[in-house]
């Protein structure tokens, strides 16, 4: 007992960074649990990515299988499940992606183990620090099953070091029993702007920016700086711009370098989700938005003003480099 | 079709978080059901009803909650919404934890054997997402989470699902029983399919209200008290809170009176541009 048995998502031949984060965890919980981390790739092609896994973890498990082309709680849970028996797991753990907290409850579920969500901090082997009532506090929770299930959060963990020259080896999928259930098909949402909850800075707007049109001045806001966007609940519930831009508790949680709220009042949703950016910047036309608590910097003037204007600026100040 | 939506009280979340002893004051609090919650009731009773005309197409929803005598008014809400029944399991809060929940649920399920379980992918004071995952995999059935949208096809033998997920929007059908968690855009417009609502019917954006003669017939709908023990549960939790902290401030920030400033100060301060 007292090894670690993170699952680790991946693309192609390399891990996802939302993994990195996994793996940061799961070595504070080694060195909690005096184990050692297993790095667990699952799914059709997992092989090509053993490698990049290798470069953080002594161990890697690979479970490649032509069964598991899609993902799906129901056939990876059972995998996870077992390789935790058979490796001596005390702690399995995956980012807190929506795979993440797909599949981890359920793992939980088959292995009668209890379970600490949106882990943000690990305060002693069993005990977790995770944001409750949409981060507006943050609870310790023990857990005191012999295994235990955690998603540590990706804005809360810093991405894993490389630095090893780890082993891998194969497990076999066993039966995979999709239950009866299928993905039909996904429709992705395919763009070159850096993924919202990778990116260093995130460009996001509100309610007040009135119609998906005026998000394009956002848009030319976000491409010059690299950036991603995000949007508030209300702007997407508005069908201003597609539903996973949303920034928020039950959108995406980000914690970029830089974050712009435009024209965003700031409601609690909207904060839990973007709160621990580094810096925030915050525009908008009513100086008692509650946005402008959290925010370093704040200026209050209309966005059809502001933006136009922080894009020549931030023209010239690229210029002058 | 019988649709089962447990569900949980909480503290109203528009209400300011207060600490007391190490743990959140909830002395003054008021209470609503769970938001994800109300949303999966409303989900059940779009799945079985025909929404132009409002005439239910058979079928029962069946709501469960565990918590004190006062959570009976959580229970009272969703039938004045529209559900059938209601069945109350006697608990503190204190006392669960997901695993004692998924364990009283099975067995609500053992009894009741819906068709389908619908549920909120969270409750919004403890934030966890575990109990629907948990319960799918304590009685072997599919799951679909995070759903944003539902369509249950006439023969009612599957459900198709749109999640969000990171990549886009998965469509995930699944067999029946099954469990399904529900996202706020459930109740959008047209999120929620049967094969009885006409296509062109939009529904109202988010749950709808209860009516007056729905308060009234709630009054008069079953609503069975029960106990921990008649499901042969024991309130062991396995997950104890410790103590809770409200988070660090930020430190305050400061207003700029134009953009070039703004820009200066990304610059040179913040050193973020």
């Amino acid at each position: 007992m007292g090894n670690v048995l993170a699952y680790c998502e991946f693309g192609g031949s390399t891990l996802k960074s939302s993994a990195l984060s996994n793996l940061s965890f799961a070595r504070a919980a080694a060195a909690a649990h005096g184990g050692e981390v297993i790095a667990l790739l699952v799914g059709q092609g997992a092989s090509a990515a053993g490698a990049d896994a290798a470069r953080y973890a002594a161990k890697v498990v690979v479970v490649d299988d032509a069964a598991l082309e899609h993902y799906l709680a129901e056939t990876h849970a059972p995998i996870v499940a077992r390789l935790a028996g058979e490796h001596g797991a005390s702690v399995v753990s995956a980012t807190a992606t929506t795979l993440g907290k797909d599949l981890m409850p359920r793992v939980a579920g088959l292995l009668d183990a209890g379970m600490a969500s949106d882990v943000s901090k690990l305060a002693a082997g069993n005990q977790f620090v995770r944001p409750i009532l949409a981060g507006n506090a943050y609870s310790t929770v023990e857990v005191s099953t012999d295994v235990i299930c955690a998603t540590p959060r990706q804005t809360e963990w810093p991405a894993a070091e490389p630095g090893h020259a780890g082993v891998v080896t194969t497990a076999p999928a066993g039966d995979v029993d999709a239950l009866g259930a299928v993905v039909e098909r996904i429709e992705s949402s395919k763009s070159d702007r850096p993924e919202l909850t990778d990116a260093k800075v995130v460009v996001a707007g509100g309610r007040g920016m009135k119609s998906g049109e005026n998000f394009k001045v956002l848009e030319e806001l976000a491409d010059l700086l690299g950036a991603a966007m995000g949007a508030s609940r209300a702007a997407t519930d508005a069908g201003m711009v597609p539903a996973d831009w949303q920034v928020g508790q039950t959108g995406k949680i980000v914690a970029p370098e830089l974050y712009f709220a435009v024209a965003i009042s700031g409601a609690i949703q909207h904060l839990a989700g973007m709160k621990g950016s580094k810096t925030i910047v915050a525009i908008n036309k009513d100086p008692e938005a509650p946005i402008f608590q959290v925010a370093d910097y704040g200026v209050v003037t209309t966005w059809e003003k502001a933006v136009p204007e922080l894009i020549e600026e931030i023209k010239k100040v690229k210029a002058a480099r | 079709m019988k649709i089962l939506v447990p569900l949980k009280r909480v503290p109203d979340p528009e209400l300011k978080t207060k600490i007391k002893d190490g743990s959140i004051d909830l002395s003054g609090a008021s209470w609503v059901v769970n938001p994800f919650d109300e949303y999966a009731v409303e989900t059940a009773l779009r799945l079985l009803e025909n929404g132009e005309s409002g005439a239910r197409d058979g079928g029962e929803v069946v709501v469960v909650t565990i918590g004190p005598a006062d959570a009976a008014q959580q229970l009272r809400s969703a039938l004045a919404m529209g559900a059938d029944r209601a069945i109350r399991v006697d608990g503190e809060d204190k006392a669960l934890d997901s695993r004692t929940v998924v364990a009283v649920l099975q067995a609500v399920i053992a009894e009741e054997k819906p068709d389908l379980v619908v549920m909120g992918k969270q409750a919004v004071d403890g934030d966890a997402n575990q109990v629907g995952q948990m319960l799918a995999a304590k009685l072997g059935w599919p799951q679909a989470t995070f759903a944003a949208s539902v369509e249950l096809p006439a023969d009612k033998a599957t459900i198709l699902v749109g999640r969000e997920v990171d990549a886009g929007v998965e469509y995930k059908r699944i067999p029946l029983p099954g469990v399904v968690t529900v996202d706020l855009r459930i109740v959008s417009p047209k999120a929620v399919k049967n094969s009885v609502t006409p296509d062109s019917f939009a529904y109202g954006d988010g749950p709808r209200y209860a009516s007056l003669k729905g308060i009234m017939a709630a009054k008069k709908k079953p609503l069975a008290e029960k106990k921990l023990s008649d499901y042969g549960a024991t309130p062991a939790p396995v997950i104890v809170e410790k103590g809770v902290e409200l988070p660090p401030p930020r430190k305050a920030g400061q207003k700029v009176d134009d953009i070039p400033t703004l820009v200066k100060k990304l610059v040179e301060e913040a050193k973020a541009v």
